[in-house]
């Protein structure tokens, strides 16, 4: 039986400050709290029940190391579900629940427009002539890397060796269709000669195929264990091997296709044998080399390329979806299909014509057509310039939004995101909450939220991420005059008292 | 001008993409190939004249200055 897919966007931005000393967290907390102070939101988050440091493979808790989040720094859940914070030195956006790749890809917008709006705000309150300016990308050429990273519920009886199989897969192919581009490599191969550039932002920093880590010895597939919803029922596999991608299209085929093969895997319908054998390798292989030629040894003992390995990961998808009767992607499936399809024939005859979707494909575009004109050649900085400016978020100043990329999202949807959470998960009750009765939520986090009530604090848990939609609470949240009513509706089985304000 | 294996090999694939697209589209019709063609190199041009105008003015600081650490 297949399961309607939940997912979501975690943004980390770069971040830049002119005429102005800072430190990076500190830019970052004042983009935040530009935000923050003036639009409606909840600035405190509740940290009681993250759990980052355990582990998929054994269920079992791994003193790794991870980044505590500073509970001082600024850290706000926004009416429409989104968590706005500081993580360690850069922004990040992270997007409510959404129950469908087109919904991310709606509020993943919001999150751009979260941070335009901050850049502008913090304008105004910083000194003349300073200014702090974002970037939405994951590299900054000299070794350091940033993350976007992917979430996908998943049902908890699913082995998580099945998963890690198909994933690694998928994940050091995708790279063709979704890689965000970049000039330069910093990690070579060995014997190879150093490309000028490369599919990706983020092929560079893999060092393992599996592990618990995101900002040391990054692995291709992330094992941290922390669902945010009742770990009897859920994981949520955390993915860090992707770009931020500046293509509304390309975002939407990122978590379109992946959440598809997530689906046809639970349905234990994906089969085997697509994996490369050697996946760090394979996955700069396939980055580094833009003609999309390169082979690589998959565990079936065959040698293909990752268009190759795409075209039968479409075709086992394309087959299980047809023996469906509800689409795991709320009515999206058929699109998603369509469009992996259309892109993968186009990279394989023409990947020029896919420079209005495919992110690496529209940069290449450009900066080959601006070494053209003014005679650059590759080790010129205009181009790394190109490159960064590529994925600038201010309106005047950013190259994507003038490089004609296909949109999906009309600019008043995606403004209305700013505040509207998505109907079709939790992300709704936790959002229209924050929105109803602001100074009434005393803080929240993905799964669950606490309220001050008559009787004292109370806690009201949402372990489940498809319910506390807009279906479910809709009616009720309209009815309720108050906290205090909300909670007698819901009755007492809905809550828990809470000892003490888990707040900072 | 650019003139390195990688991105010449693209260039390649690139051309005999639309010698591919052109056959198609002469058998179709003479003038389209043509019209696309200009349409293609006149939205690129464009675009470069739009980064002409806003793009980074020093960019070697630019470039050099911009340095991220501590990320996931």
């Amino acid at each position: 039986m297949t399961s309607r897919k939940v997912m979501g966007i975690e943004t980390e931005y770069g971040i830049i400050a002119r005429n102005l000393d800072v430190s990076p967290s500190v830019a970052s907390s004042i983009l935040v709290n530009s935000y923050t102070d003036d639009g409606p939101s909840l600035r405190v988050w509740d940290f009681d029940r993250e759990t980052p440091h355990v582990d998929a493979r054994d269920d079992g808790v791994v003193a790794g190391t991870h980044p505590m989040v500073e509970p001082m720094m600024a850290n706000a859940v926004l009416p429409n579900g989104a968590r706005y914070y500081v993580d360690h030195a850069h922004p990040e956006y992270s997007t409510p629940e959404c129950a469908s790749p087109g919904q991310a890809v709606i509020h993943d917008r919001a999150g751009e427009l979260v941070i335009e709006e901050s850049m502008q705000r913090a304008r105004l309150r910083l000194p003349e002539g300073a200014e702090l300016i974002a970037y939405k990308n994951n590299s900054d050429g000299k070794g350091n890397s940033y993350g976007c990273h992917e979430n996908y519920l998943v049902p908890r009886e699913v082995p998580f060796g099945r998963i890690q199989g198909a994933m690694l897969a998928h994940f050091v192919s995708r790279q063709v269709f979704c890689g965000a581009g970049k000039v330069g490599v910093e990690v070579p191969r060995q014997g190879e000669n150093r490309p000028m550039f490369q599919l990706s932002q983020r092929a560079d920093f893999f060092e393992e195929e599996v592990g618990l880590e995101t900002t040391i010895r990054r692995p291709i597939v992330n094992t941290r264990d922390e669902p945010h919803a009742n770990p009897a029922l859920y994981r949520r596999l955390h993915v860090i091997a992707g770009d931020a991608n500046m293509s509304e299209v390309a975002t939407w085929l990122k978590l379109g296709t992946t959440a598809l093969v997530l689906s046809c895997l639970e349905d234990d319908e994906f089969g085997t044998g697509l994996g490369p054998v050697d996946p760090v390798s394979a996955v700069r292989a396939v980055s580094h080399d833009i003609t999309l030629r390169a082979a690589y040894e998959c565990l079936d003992g065959s040698m293909r390329t990752a268009l190759a390995v795409q075209e039968e990961i479409l075709a086992r998808v394309t087959s299980w979806f047809g023996r469906q009767d509800v689409d795991p992607l709320g009515g999206e499936g058929p699109g998603v299909l369509a469009e992996w399809s259309r892109t993968l024939e186009l990279l394989g005859s023409d990947p020029s014509r896919t420079a209005d979707t495919v992110d690496w494909v529209a940069k290449l575009r450009i900066i080959e057509g601006f070494a053209d004109r003014h005679g650059a050649d590759w080790d010129d900085a205009r181009l790394r310039a190109v490159d960064l400016q590529y994925h600038d978020m201010r309106p005047g100043r950013g190259l994507a939004r003038r490089a004609k990329l296909r949109r999906l999202v009309p600019d008043a949807a995606a403004d209305a995101a700013r505040n509207e959470p998505p109907s079709g998960t939790r992300a709704y009750f936790r959002g229209a909450c924050l929105a109803r009765w602001p100074d009434k939520v005393v803080s929240a986090s993905w799964d669950g939220i606490v309220l001050d009530t008559a009787a004292g604090l109370v806690r009201l848990p949402m372990d489940e991420p498809l319910k506390g939609t807009k279906d479910l609470v809709g009616r009720l949240l309209s009815a309720a005059t108050d906290v205090d009513h909300l909670v007698e509706m819901l009755g007492s089985s809905a809550v828990v008292p809470v000892e003490s304000d888990p707040g900072w | 001008m650019l003139t390195f294996g990688t991105v010449g090999h693209m260039q390649e694939r690139v051309q005999k993409g639309r010698e591919a697209g052109s056959r198609t589209e002469d058998a179709v019709g003479g003038a389209h190939s043509t019209v696309r063609g200009d349409q293609i190199k006149s939205d690129l041009d464009d675009i470069l004249d739009e980064i002409d105008e806003v793009l980074e003015e020093n960019a070697e600081e630019f470039v050099r200055n911009y340095v991220q650490k501590g990320g996931q």
